[in-house]
C-alpha cells in the first residue's frame, strides 16, 4: 500500500477514535445529574408514577453501556431523543423530538457560517499573505496592529459597535436578524448582515496572523533564498517554490478558523437574536434540557473534529516527502 | 606563534556582555519597551488598582437598588442606572474585581492543573505521557465553550463550578504547551549532565526544567488569562456564567444590551451597553500588548506565536 | 586551458564594500569595507572563522543581501555591470545564468516539493538559455561528469529520495547548467563525513577546470581552500586580514592570526600505552530499541592515557560513550572499572562509581544550564559528591577556575554571558570538580574555531598530565585525534575497524575502511586532491556501497 494511504487511514481511524470518545463523554453528561433531577424536570407535584414512567422512558432502569448504544444507534438514524421541556408533573407529556428542534435551526447556523466563510476566508488569506510578503512595511504594521486589537475584543463587543452604528445610529441593516423557513434569499442575506459581518472581523483577524506567520516561516527558508538566487521573478518564487509547500499550512489555519466560527456562531446568534443552533443550545442549557444540549454538543464537537481531520489530510496528502517515499 | 598573539582564555572577553542584577535588567528593557508595551502596562496597573479598590472608589454599592431604573448620565449617576435601578459606574468597578478576579483564579487553577501533569510527563515519559496526551487530545477535540455549556447545564451556573470547568478545559492547551517547552529542556544536555551526576527527580525539576520553562509559561499565562477572561465574560453574557446580583461585566451587557436601540435619541444611553464590553476589550488589548513584548524579549521570535 | 591573457581579464571587482546587520534594533557593520578582485578562470579561496562574514561577502558579489543586511557601500562591479546600481530586473538576468551559487545544505536549499532535474534546467529554461529538451539532455550529461550514480534517472528523484553527498554534487551541476562566469560555493561540504567530502570535491574542482569556471570558495577548513583555490583570501570579523597566492600563503604567511588557523596541526604528541586498564569495554552489544547500533566492540582505556574513538555519523563512537555513562545499557557485555563490572543501568550504579567517570559534551551551549551562574554549575559537583559547604565549595570553584585558565570574577557569570571556549572551559571545570578518574570528551572541539580548540586540547592535555585522567576522546577530526590521542579506535557502522596505538594505526598497512578515511582527510600540500582522486577509484566504489548508510544521522 502506499505509504501517504496508510498514514490517512491511520489518520481516519484515529479521527473516528476521538469521536467515539467524544460521544461517549457526552452521552455521560445524563449519568452526571444530581439522582433527583426528574423531580425537577417534571416538577415538585409529580406523582411516583410519573416519575417512574419518565425514567423508565429514559431508559434509566439498564445499564449505562446499552443505554449508549441506543442512543448512538437513535443519533446514526437522526434521533436524538425527546426534549425534557414541555413536560408536566401531571404526567401530561408535550416534549417535542430534538431533531424537530435542530434541523430548521441547524439549516440558519449553516447559512449564516457559509456565508461568513464565503467572505472570510479569501479576504484572510489576501491579508495575511501581502502583509507577509511586504513584511515591514506601513501595511503589514497598520493591519498587524489592527488585528491584535481585533483580536482582544470580546465578540459581543465587536458585535453591539456595529449595531450601534450601522443598526441604531444609522440604521442600514437591521439590528434583529429574525429570519424564517419563508424568508426569501436575499432578504436573508441582508438580515443576516451584521452577524455575517461581526463573525468575519473576528475570524480575519485570527486567520491573517497565522497565515501572515506561515508565509514568513516559509519565506524564510533555503530553498527560497536559493530560488532568488537563481534569478527567477517574484512571481515565479511565489507560485512555484513557496506555494505547493504552503499548502499544509494554509489548510491549517482555514481549519482551525472555521472550526472557530463555531465557537463564534454561538455569542453572535445570541446578540442578533438568530434563530440558529447556538442560541437553541443556550437556551437548553439555561432550562437545563439536557437531550438537547446533548444533541447541539455532538453536533458542535464532530464539525470541529471532521475540520480538523480533512485540515490533516490535506497537508498529509500534499507532502512530497510522503507522496514519492524512498 | 608569539604569546602576545597567542589564545588567553581572559582576551576572549570581547563581546561579552556585563552582568547586571535583575531588578536594574528589568529597568532597562522597560526603559526601550515600545510606547504599546508602556500603556498596557499602565492600563493593567489602573484595572488592579481598581479592583482591589472597588469599596473604597464606587459612589455606590454593589446591588444598590434603589433608584430609578434607566436613569440617565447625571452628576449624581454618571453613567446612569440599569433596568432595575443600580448605578452603572458603581457596578462597573465592583466588576473589575469580580470579573478580573475569577478569571485570575481560573487562569492559577488551569495552570496549576496542566503545569504538574505537563512536567509529570515530560520526565517520567513512557505510558504515563501517553495516557495523558491522549486523554488531552480528546478534551482538546471539543471546543470549550460548548464543552462548558454543556457541564453548567449539568452542575449549574455557581462561581465555583465556573471556575472548576474552565480551569479543567483550559488546562489542556496548559498541558499542551508546557509539555512541549519541557520536552524541549528534558533533552537538554545540561538535564543530562544532571542525571549522570545522580541528582534526584525534584532537584532536576527545580532546578534544571523549571527555571527554563518559565518565559515562555509567563507569556502563555498572559494569553491564557486573556483567553479565559474572554470565555467567562462570553458565558455571563450568555447568561450562564457570573449569576446576579454579583456585578459582572458580561452580564452587564446583556441586562442593558437594549439601551443601544435608543441611541438616536440619547446617544449616551446608546453607549452605556458598550462600557462594560469595552472594559473588557480594553484589559484584553493590553494584556496582549504586554504579552507581545515579553515574546519578543525573552525569544527574540515575534512572529512565530 | 586558460593562458595569462585570458587570466588578466578582470571579471568581478569589490572595492572597500560594507554590509550592515540589523541586531539588537539598531545597524552593526558586518563586513568593514573588503576590496576583492577576480579574473576569468580564477578560482579565490575566501577563509575565516564563524562570524567572519564569509558568506555575506560572498552573497554581495551576486549584488543580494540576506533579509536583515543591507549592502551599505563600496563598488560591485560584474564584468562592467555596476551591481550598486543595477536595477532588480537586471540582477535578476545575472543570477543564475552568469553568477550562479551553491548553498552549504543542499538538502535544504532543494525545494522538496520538486525533482532534481526541474530544479536543476529551472534557471536556464526561465532565462531563456536553452529550449527544455536542450537543458534535459545537458542537465544529464552534467550529472555523469559529477560522478552521480544512474545520471540518466537520478533527475527524476526528489531531493529526500538522494544521499547528502549526491544532492550537494547535484547541487553543483544544477549551478553549471546555464555555464555561469563564476560561481559562489558557499562551505559546500562542510555537512559532509569527510568520505563523502572528497568525491564532492573533486567533482567540483573537475567542474571548475572543465568550464574555466571563475569561483569564489567559502570555507573554513584550510586544507580544503587549499586543494581548490588559486589565491586565499583570510577573513576575520569583516575584515581582510591577508590574501596571497595558494602557496605563498601556506609556505609563508604573513600575519600570526593566518597561522592561527591551522593551530591545531601544530600540536602533535607521541602516543604512549600502558597494560593497565582504568575502563574496559568487554565485547558490548547495544540497540535502541530492537535495532543493533553497536556489535560486540571490545575497547580498553589505559590508565592516564587518552583513546581517541574515530569514526563519521553513525558509526557508533557515541552509543559507545552512553553505554559507559550507563545511559544506554548494553544488550550483552559488560563495562569494567579497574577490573570490576560496573552496573549496566545508571539507577544500578553508587555515587562514587558515577563520580569517577565524567563527561564533556560538544555543545557546551547546551550542556550548561543557562539560568545558573557559574559558581552554582561548578560548585554543584563539589556539594554533591563531597559533601562541602558555603565557604569551602567557593575557594574550590576558585581553585578550579584558576586551573581552567579562567579568573574568580567568572564565577558570577551567566553561561550566556561567555564566548564559546570559555563556556567549554567551564564544562571542564565542571568535570573536574568531581575529581574524575575517566572523562569522556565527545567532539568537544568540533563547534570551535581552531584557535580555540588548540588552546582547549593543550589545556586538557595539562589536566590529564596533573591530575593523571583517563580521556575517551570522541571524534571525527583526524587533525583532533593526532594531537591528543595516545591510542586510536576506528569505528565503522557500529563495529571496530581497527585499534591500537597512534602510531601504528596512522602508518601503512591499514585496513581498506581506514586507508579511505585517513586518505580522505585534505592536506594542504598541494596536489593532494589529485592523488586522492586517482587513489579514490577502489574507495569510492566502498563509499557508493556503504554511503546510504553512513549519511544516515547518527540516531542520538
Amino acid at each position: 500500500m502506499h505509504p501517504v494511504v496508510s498514514i490517512v487511514l491511520q489518520r481516519l481511524a484515529l479521527g473516528l477514535m476521538t469521536l467515539f470518545f467524544v460521544s461517549v463523554i457526552i452521552f455521560m453528561a445524563i449519568e452526571m445529574l444530581p439522582g433527583d433531577f426528574t423531580q425537577a424536570v417534571l416538577g415538585q407535584a409529580a406523582t411516583e408514577e410519573t416519575v417512574a414512567a419518565f425514567r423508565r422512558e429514559l431508559g434509566l432502569d439498564q445499564p449505562a453501556y446499552i443505554r449508549y448504544v441506543q442512543w448512538v444507534g437513535g443519533v446514526v438514524q437522526g434521533d436524538f431523543g425527546t426534549s425534557f421541556s414541555g413536560r408536566a408533573s401531571s404526567g401530561v407529556d408535550r416534549s417535542r423530538e430534538v431533531v424537530d428542534l435542530i434541523a430548521p435551526r441547524l439549516a440558519n447556523t449553516l447559512f449564516l457560517a457559509g456565508i461568513t466563510a464565503v467572505i472570510a476566508v479569501p479576504l484572510a488569506l489576501a491579508l495575511g499573505i501581502t502583509a507577509a510578503l511586504w513584511r515591514g512595511s506601513l501595511y503589514d504594521r497598520a493591519v498587524n496592529a489592527t488585528t491584535l486589537s481585533t483580536i482582544s475584543m470580546p465578540e459581543f463587543f465587536v458585535a453591539y459597535v456595529l449595531i450601534l452604528f450601522l443598526g441604531s445610529l444609522y440604521p442600514v441593516f437591521p439590528s434583529l436578524a429574525n429570519v424564517s423557513a419563508e424568508t426569501p434569499f436575499w432578504e436573508r442575506l441582508y438580515r443576516c448582515a451584521l452577524p455575517a459581518l461581526t463573525l468575519t472581523l473576528v475570524i480575519v483577524a485570527h486567520m491573517m496572523r497565522m497565515t501572515r506567520a506561515a508565509i514568513i516561516n516559509l519565506l524564510a527558508s533555503p530553498y527560497i533564498e536559493m530560488a532568488r538566487l537563481k534569478g527567477l521573478s517574484a512571481t515565479r518564487v511565489i507560485l512555484f517554490h513557496a506555494l505547493p509547500n504552503a499548502w499544509a499550512p494554509i489548510v491549517n489555519v482555514i481549519a482551525f478558523n472555521l472550526a472557530y466560527l463555531i465557537v463564534g456562531v454561538v455569542v453572535v446568534e445570541v446578540v442578533f437574536v438568530y434563530p440558529g443552533i447556538g442560541q437553541l443550545m443556550v437556551d437548553a442549557v439555561t432550562t437545563r434540557d439536557i437531550p438537547v444540549v446533548q444533541a447541539c454538543a455532538l453536533i458542535f464537537a464532530a464539525t470541529y473534529i471532521l475540520l480538523n481531520l480533512l485540515a490533516d489530510i490535506i497537508s498529509i496528502v500534499t507532502n512530497p516527502r510522503l507522496l514519492h517515499p524512498r | 606563534m608569539s604569546e602576545s598573539e597567542g589564545y588567553s582564555a581572559a582576551a576572549e572577553v570581547g563581546a561579552v556582555r556585563m552582568r547586571r542584577s535583575w531588578r536594574e535588567r528589568a529597568w532597562i528593557e522597560l526603559k526601550k519597551a515600545p510606547f504599546t508595551a508602556w500603556l498596557g502596562l499602565v492600563i493593567i496597573l489602573a484595572y488592579i488598582f481598581v479592583a482591589i479598590f472597588a469599596p473604597w472608589l464606587a459612589p455606590y454599592g454593589e446591588a444598590d437598588a434603589q433608584f430609578g431604573a434607566y436613569e440617565p448620565w447625571s452628576a449624581a449617576h454618571v453613567f446612569g442606572t440599569d433596568q432595575i435601578g443600580r448605578d452603572i459606574l458603581s457596578r462597573l468597578i465592583y466588576g473589575a474585581r469580580n470579573t478580573i478576579g475569577i478569571a485570575l483564579a481560573t487562569t492559577l487553577l488551569a495552570f496549576l492543573i496542566g503545569g504538574s501533569l505537563a512536567l509529570l510527563a515530560a520526565i517520567s515519559r513512557g505510558w504515563v505521557d501517553q495516557v495523558l496526551s491522549r486523554a488531552v487530545d480528546v478534551l482538546i477535540s471539543i471546543p470549550s465553550l460548548i464543552f462548558a455549556l454543556m457541564l453548567l447545564s449539568i452542575y449549574g451556573s455557581t462561581t465555583l463550578s465556573l471556575i472548576v470547568i474552565i480551569a479543567v478545559l483550559d488546562s489542556t492547551r496548559v498541558f499542551r504547551l508546557a509539555r512541549a517547552v519541557a520536552m524541549n529542556v528534558v533533552v537538554m544536555d545540561y538535564v543530562e549532565a544532571a542525571r549522570l551526576r545522580g541528582e534526584g527527580l525534584g532537584w532536576i525539576m527545580r532546578r534544571e526544567i523549571l527555571p527554563n520553562i518559565m518565559p515562555p509559561l509567563v507569556a502563555e499565562f498572559g494569553l491564557r488569562f486573556c483567553f479565559v477572561f474572554l470565555t467567562i465574560a462570553a458565558l455571563s453574557f450568555l447568561g450562564v456564567g457570573i449569576q446576579p446580583p454579583t456585578a459582572d461585566w458580561g452580564s452587564m451587557v446583556r441586562e442593558n444590551a437594549s439601551l443601544i436601540q435608543f441611541a438616536q435619541f440619547d446617544i449616551k444611553a446608546g453607549i452605556t451597553p458598550l462600557l462594560p464590553a469595552a472594559a473588557i476589550a480594553i484589559l484584553t488589548i493590553a494584556v496582549n500588548f504586554v504579552v507581545d513584548w515579553f515574546l519578543m524579549k525573552t525569544s527574540g521570535l515575534r512572529d512565530e506565536h | 586551458m586558460s593562458t595569462e591573457g585570458n587570466r588578466a581579464e578582470l571579471l568581478l571587482a569589490m572595492r572597500g564594500v560594507r554590509i550592515d546587520g540589523f541586531a539588537d534594533e539598531r545597524w552593526h557593520e558586518i563586513i568593514k569595507g573588503v576590496d576583492l578582485t577576480l579574473h576569468k578562470g580564477e578560482v579565490m579561496g575566501l577563509i575565516g572563522e564563524s562570524g567572519a562574514g564569509k558568506s555575506t561577502l560572498g552573497l554581495a558579489a551576486m549584488g543580494f543581501a540576506r533579509p536583515g543586511c543591507r549592502i551599505s557601500g563600496g563598488e560591485i562591479v560584474f564584468d562592467g555591470i555596476d551591481l550598486m546600481r543595477a536595477s532588480e530586473r537586471q540582477k535578476q538576468r545575472l543570477r543564475g545564468s552568469r553568477i550562479a551559487y551553491v548553498a552549504q545544505s543542499a538538502a535544504a536549499a532543494f525545494n522538496p516539493a520538486h525533482t532534481l532535474l526541474d530544479q536543476t534546467l529551472e534557471a536556464t529554461v526561465r532565462h531563456g538559455l536553452r529550449s527544455r529538451e536542450e537543458a534535459e539532455r545537458d542537465a544529464r550529461a552534467l550529472y555523469a561528469a559529477m560522478d552521480l550514480p544512474d545520471p540518466d534517472t537520478i533527475g527524476d528523484r526528489f531531493p529526500h529520495q538522494v544521499s547528502g553527498g549526491q544532492l550537494q554534487r547535484a547541487m553543483t551541476a544544477m549551478a553549471m547548467a546555464s555555464r555561469p562566469d563564476l560561481i559562489i560555493f558557499d562551505e559546500p561540504t562542510t555537512a559532509l563525513d569527510v568520505t563523502t567530502q572528497v568525491n564532492v570535491l573533486a567533482a567540483i574542482r573537475k567542474a571548475v577546470k572543465e568550464f574555466d569556471t571563475a569561483a569564489i570558495y567559502i570555507t573554513h577548513d584550510l586544507a580544503v581552500v587549499a586543494q581548490m583555490a588559486d589565491r586565499i583570501k583570510v577573513l576575520r570579523y569583516g575584515e581582510e586580514v591577508e590574501e596571497a597566492p595558494t602557496g605563498e600563503m601556506l609556505s609563508n604567511p604573513r600575519h600570526p592570526y593566518t597561522r592561527s588557523l591551522w593551530a591545531v596541526r601544530s600540536i602533535r604528541k607521541p602516543g604512549e600505552t600502558s597494560a593497565d586498564r582504568v575502563l574496559e569495554i568487554d565485547r558490548v552489544t547495544a540497540a535502541y530499541g530492537t535495532v543493533d547500533v553497536l556489535h560486540n566492540i571490545s575497547i580498553g582505556l589505559p590508565r592516564g592515557k587518552t583513546v581517541a574513538l574515530v569514526g563519521e555519523s553513525g558509526s557508533g563512537k557515541s552509543t559507545a560513550a552512553r553505554v559507559v555513562t550507563g545511559l544506554l545499557p548494553p544488550r550483552r557485555g559488560e563495562v569494567r572499572f579497574d577490573g570490576v563490572a560496573l552496573p549496566a543501568d545508571l539507577k544500578g550504579r553508587t555515587k562514587e562509581q558515577k563520580r569517577r567517570i565524567q563527561m564533556i559534551y560538544q555543545m557546551a551551549d547546551t550542556a550548561m544550564n543557562p539560568r545558573q551562574t557559574v559558581r552554582e554549575i561548578i560548585g554543584r559537583p563539589i556539594a554533591f559528591y563531597h559533601g562541602l559547604r558555603g565557604r569551602e565549595v567557593e575557594r574550590r570553584v576558585e581553585r578550579l577556575l584558576e586551573q581552567i585558565e579562567l579568573d574568580g570574577s567568572f564565577a558570577d557569570r551567566l553561561p550566556g554571558e561567555l564566548s564559546g571556549g570559555q563556556k567549554q572551559r567551564i564544562c571542564i571545570a565542571r568535570a573536574l570538580a568531581a575529581e574524575p578518574e575517566v572523562i569522556i570528551c565527545d567532539e568537544v572541539t568540533s563547534a570551535l574555531d581552531q584557535i580555540v580548540q588548540e588552546g582547549i586540547l593543550k589545556l586538557l592535555m595539562r589536566l590529564q598530565k596533573d591530575h593523571g585522567l583517563s580521556y575517551i576522546f570522541i571524534t571525527h577530526d583526524i587533525a583532533t585525534v593526532e594531537a591528543i590521542a595516545d591510542e586510536v579506535v576506528v569505528m565503522l557502522q557500529g563495529r571496530v575497524v581497527e585499534q591500537g596505538l597512534k602510531e601504528e594505526i596512522f602508518a601503512p598497512p591499514h585496513p581498506e575502511y581506514t586507508e579511505l578515511l585517513l586518505s580522505s582527510v585534505p592536506e594542504m600540500e598541494a596536489g593532494w586532491l589529485e592523488r586522492a582522486i586517482a587513489r579514490g577509484e577502489g574507495g569510492r566504489v566502498l563509499d557508493r556501497l556503504a554511503e546510504g548508510d553512513r549519511e544516515r544521522p547518527s540516531p542520538r
